[in-house]
């Protein structure tokens, strides 16, 4: 059975699917404006490469104990490479490629994956990274740790926003402390495989193409005049 | 399109086509952690106080890809994950390319410019047409006047 991280259908109850299917589709727009200014002609198909990787390594689940795996969730891989709006719109559209074409992630349950994994994970993974990218700058190891950090992060703060979810609608009689003791414990250990594949990219990335990393690049915050 | 886009296109085909055949099949964290205390049933349903206990079966599972297989064949997950890639990067280039800024190439190659400790020896070289050393631009000194 290859079931990836995601929620099936019916584990929260339907009131809190839709609340969360509301707020997902509210931050992909949100997103999806803000993206506008990650993109442009040279970003635009590393993004959509991006995606794709994201899709590719989630299948590749690891050993993090007995007869428990995990895999990569990619939000803060996609964030540091092209940016946190654009990365958000790159797991939201693995996830939907997931849940229509493979069975895997429940429909009902699309925006509370998309809130955890593209949304909140994504946005906790790239603070961490902007919070320390005078460190990052420093140099290509210094690169990587940033990455692995923000990556640690992005998965338990996905795991912690399921967390949010059963208690709001989760009903199947197990205590809230015990499921967020449980789940954030694994993710934990998942978020350090997380952390090594996406250390592993960026570093390979900054190694080759350091223009293609967004974390690196000197954007300033408003538009400099072209030397004639 | 750059050797560097190929070459990560051909990696990621790489990791979908051939390495999710070494794929741990354990089900992850979240699955092994909301069906702890349930146990699996002749009929494949859930049963006991697990947090999964309400879940239901995907309501595309007969698909034709579910599963990562090909028409419920496992052995065929190296193309199902092949197909993903394709329909994911078709779905997110298209977006991607309809939502980019159209920008001179001049500015997307400043602001793309990396910051120097990672730029690379003879690769991306310093501007020298602007740094005119001062007194020395035609027109400029104060001796040149009438």
């Amino acid at each position: 059975m290859n079931v990836a991280m995601h929620l099936s259908d019916g584990i929260v109850d339907a009131p809190t699917s839709l609340l969360y299917g509301v707020i997902a589709a509210a931050g992909l727009t949100l997103a999806a404006s803000r993206a506008r200014r990650e993109l442009d002609e040279r970003t635009a198909p590393m993004a959509g490469l991006v995606a794709a990787f994201v899709f590719a390594t989630q299948m590749i689940n690891f050993p993090v104990l007995p007869g428990v795996s995990g895999h990569l969730l990619g939000g803060a891989l996609a964030a540091i490479l092209v940016g946190p709006w654009t990365g958000a719109l790159c797991v939201a559209i693995v996830l939907v490629v997931q849940a229509l074409l493979f069975a895997d992630g429940g429909l009902s349950a699309l925006g509370t994956n998309i809130t955890n994994l593209a949304l909140v994970g994504t946005a906790a993974g790239f603070l961490v990274a902007l919070a320390l990218r005078r460190y990052a700058l420093r140099g290509r190891r210094w690169l990587v740790g940033v990455a692995f950090v923000s990556a640690l992060v992005n998965t338990v703060a996905a795991a912690a926003s399921f967390v949010v979810q059963y208690a709001i609608g989760g009903d199947a009689g197990v205590g809230l402390g015990t499921v967020a003791a449980a789940v954030l414990g694994v993710h934990v250990l998942i978020g350090v495989g997380e952390g090594l594949i996406t250390g592993l990219t960026v570093g390979a990335v900054a190694r080759a193409r350091p223009d293609l990393v967004y974390l690196l690049r000197t954007a300033p915050s408003r538009p400099v005049a072209v030397p004639a | 399109m750059s050797r560097f886009l190929v070459a990560f296109g051909v990696v990621t085909l790489l990791i979908a086509g051939l390495l999710s055949y070494l794929a741990d099949p354990d089900p992850d964290g979240l699955d092994a952690v909301t069906r702890r205390g349930c146990t699996v049933d002749a009929a494949q349903e859930l049963a006991g106080d697990c947090i999964a206990r309400d879940a239901r079966e995907h309501a595309l599972a007969d698909g034709p890809l579910a599963d990562y297989a090909v028409g419920g064949d496992g052995a065929l997950t190296g193309l199902a994950g092949i197909a993903g890639v394709l329909v994911t990067l078709a779905l997110t280039g298209g977006l991607f390319w309809l939502l980019r800024r159209r920008t001179p190439t001049g500015r997307v190659r400043r602001l793309a410019r990396p910051c120097p400790s990672f730029r690379k020896p003879g690769g991306l070289r310093r501007r020298t047409d602007r740094a005119t050393p001062t007194g020395a631009g035609p027109g400029l000194s104060p001796r040149d006047g009438p």
